[in-house]
């Protein structure tokens, strides 16, 4: 496609951890479209951090990254530092999880964030605090003025979860990468950074990417969803080709990840269809199916070759030699 | 017991019984001279029952933890009761708390650090064992294998690993055979799933399940996550800033949230189920400070059913529906829109 924002080909990330190899991320393709919001569901360990860090040029030197990740046509795997923080801040931007981390508690957050209006672009010391108090009153902080003087500390996490948004957005992306930006937060909380993003996305036309462990969030909030598991992409459907009413869930992985959560619909005490085992060792991933060691519905050409992600259905890619019919539960 | 009805109780022995249980801690300026009080728990009073799970969710700084750790007695409250088993656990100290306390165990959220790191997992569940002189060195060796049988570890081969050999899931459980190896009959746990994958949090909330069953348990389960705390209680109390706004049967809770608090709760929790709204974010700002929490109801600022009454009176608990239990002026009943104190029955002043 050539109109995509983003577009990653067989992206492949493996670290060197004492001697072994460790293939974080297994060759994935993925495309996003100008303001369009793509989920990135996994559990830990499942390649989904790694994948967005490698393509923001995030991954310490002598990681091994292979593959293609073009934003508006240009390369960004194998740029210098120089070259890859014109392309950070204006064109590409991230939030992490922990923003009592992300930000430097001896400063306070208005010169925090003019500090990262001033490192993308020139602008005077006065127009970069106007923008920042600006920037501040965009991500809805009350009394904008006051805070841009407060210190990390003085404020709440979600707050400070504004503040690094606001700094993302300093020079208006138009990529945002969100990695469990709203995990550490109260779910009332949540529900209203969520909204501000998805307001902001449609203001400043910006493609968003949430990478999350929660399929509720990707359920409620994206366009697209993709599951990955050990390093590899193992469904991709629009959101609405999964959950909900006409929702078909194929591969047995998501199926068990849908399964395995509370509900509030579900009656109180019933048993929660589990999966046993854990996610392989990514030092030595089984030959086949890299689900099948944990997957009740695994025969022998599932533990024999690698099921590849194939388009099945119109915008619905899976990867699975049983999938399940319909994306009927099993259970239910 | 310190009277004949808590606040909604289904019929049953009465296990656990709360009253007016306060928590507070002094906050110092540099200097040491007094800043503020942290009012964490403000006069919380349930009862849980012989076999019954009661989930208390509530979000960071409603005090949800601090409540736990006041019925273990550690810290001690600074006042109300709480009567386990019959005895008020306020008053015992050294040997007879430790006594008392042996059928009432804990789990909390972060395994590894609740597990000694340089301890064996074998040693660490022969812990209270020994702690308690429960059998001989032998018998209690036996036990420990069965304790790991049960929560699903394979003795022989989890035995004499140490903690940081363990994955997460497999640490809790740790916890879990060291929480039930004196067949307690009360587990308090602490967002004790919270840490967990999806998949290995299904695995340990089921363990929970089957424990519930084999050994006749019952849980206080507290939580931020609703769908969780109402996937494995029988009754669910909502806190927040301190107090308890609404209790109930799990399913009536849900179904019809009195509170409107607990309504935005409901409405902010993204879902995967067909029919689900996209959350949304029925109220706004955070919550304030527990130092000086607002005056009359404490949820009223950022209530949007919120008057003057709000302001001036603490709205007390009420019954509305038979056992369901709520501490609000203007409690959301479909087809009415005031009830007057004086119309509902089974009125009872925490």
């Amino acid at each position: 496609m050539t109109d995509a924002l983003l577009q990653v080909d067989d992206l492949r990330v493996t670290f060197a951890v004492g001697g072994r190899e460790v293939r974080a991320v297994d060759g994935i393709t993925f495309t996003v479209s100008p303001g369009a919001t793509l989920a990135i569901i996994g559990e830990s360990g499942s390649g989904k951090t790694v994948s967005c860090r490698a393509i923001m040029g995030l991954l310490p030197t002598g990681t091994a990254i292979g593959g293609s990740a073009r934003l508006r046509g240009t390369e960004l795997l194998g740029l210098s530092d120089a070259e890859l923080r014109r392309h950070r801040g204006s064109d590409l931007a991230m939030v992490f999880q922990d923003p009592a981390r992300s930000l430097n508690p001896t400063m306070r957050v208005g010169l925090q964030i003019t500090e990262a209006i001033t490192t993308h672009r020139t602008a005077s010391k006065r127009e970069a605090q106007a923008q920042a108090i600006e920037l501040l009153r965009l991500v809805r902080i009350p009394a904008a003025e006051r805070r841009f003087h407060e210190y990390p500390h003085q404020l709440s996490g979600g707050m400070r979860q504004r503040v690094m948004i606001a700094m993302a957005l300093a020079c208006r992306p138009k990529l945002l990468i969100a990695d469990e930006a709203t995990t550490a937060l109260d779910v009332t909380t949540q529900a209203q950074i969520m909204e501000l993003l998805l307001e902001l996305q449609e203001e400043l036309d910006m493609a968003l990417i949430m990478i999350s462990h929660d399929l509720g969030l990707a359920a409620s909030y994206a366009d697209e969803v993709i599951v990955m598991y050990a390093g590899k992409i193992v469904e991709q459907a629009p959101a609405a080709g999964l959950f909900g009413a006409g929702g078909a869930v194929r591969m047995r992985y998501t199926r068990a990840l849908l399964d395995a959560i509370p509900h509030l619909e579900r009656p109180a005490h019933t048993l929660l269809p589990v999966v046993g085992g854990r996610p392989p060792d990514p030092t030595a991933l089984p030959p086949g199916c890299s689900f099948a060691p944990r997957c009740q519905y695994a025969e022998d050409d599932c533990r024999a070759k690698v099921p590849a992600l194939a388009e099945h259905v119109p915008g619905h890619r899976w990867a699975c030699w049983h999938p399940c019919e319909n994306g009927a539960a099993p259970h239910d | 017991m310190t009277d004949q009805a808590g606040p909604g109780r289904p019929p049953g022995e009465v296990l656990l019984s709360v009253r007016d249980l306060v928590q507070e801690f002094i906050v110092r300026e540099r200097g040491g001279g007094k800043a503020g009080v942290v009012q964490a728990v403000s006069g919380v009073s349930f009862d849980v029952m012989a076999g019954e799970t009661l989930g208390i969710v509530g979000e960071t700084g409603s005090g949800k933890s601090t409540l736990a750790r006041a019925i273990l007695q550690a810290p001690r409250p600074k006042s109300g009761s709480v009567v386990f088993r019959g005895t008020e656990l306020t008053n015992l100290r050294g040997g007879r708390l430790l006594q008392a306390r042996r059928h009432l165990q804990f789990v909390f959220q972060d395994p590894f650090g609740s597990l000694d790191p340089k301890w064996k997992v074998r040693s660490i569940v022969d812990e209270p064992l020994l702690a308690y002189r429960a059998g001989g060195r032998e018998a209690r060796r036996k036990r420990v294998s069965e304790l790991l049988d049960l929560v699903g570890l394979d003795p022989a081969r989890y035995a004499g690993r140490h903690p940081r050999e363990l994955s997460g899931g497999q640490a809790q459980r740790v916890a879990i055979a060291r929480a039930v190896a004196l067949e307690p009959s009360l587990i308090i746990c602490d967002e004790a799933v919270s840490s967990l994958d999806v998949l290995i949090q299904a695995q340990v909330l089921n363990l929970f399940e089957k424990l519930r069953g084999e050994l006749g348990l019952s849980y206080l389960f507290i939580a931020h996550d609703l769908a969780l705390v109402k996937q494995v209680s029988d009754r669910v109390a909502v806190m927040y800033l301190g107090k308890l706004c609404e209790v109930g049967h799990g399913e009536a809770v849900y179904r019809r949230p009195l509170h409107p608090y607990t309504k935005a709760l409901l409405d902010s929790i993204p879902s995967t189920e067909p029919g689900a709204g996209r959350a949304t974010a029925t109220i706004k700002g955070e919550p304030p400070s527990p130092i000086n929490p607002p005056s009359g109801c404490r949820f009223r600022t950022r209530c949007p059913l919120a008057t003057d009454l709000c302001a001036a009176e603490e709205p007390l608990p009420r019954e509305l529906a038979p056992g369901h239990v709520v501490a609000c002026h203007f409690p959301l009943m479909p087809g009415t829109s005031v009830i007057t104190p004086a119309a509902t029955s089974g009125v009872r002043q925490a």
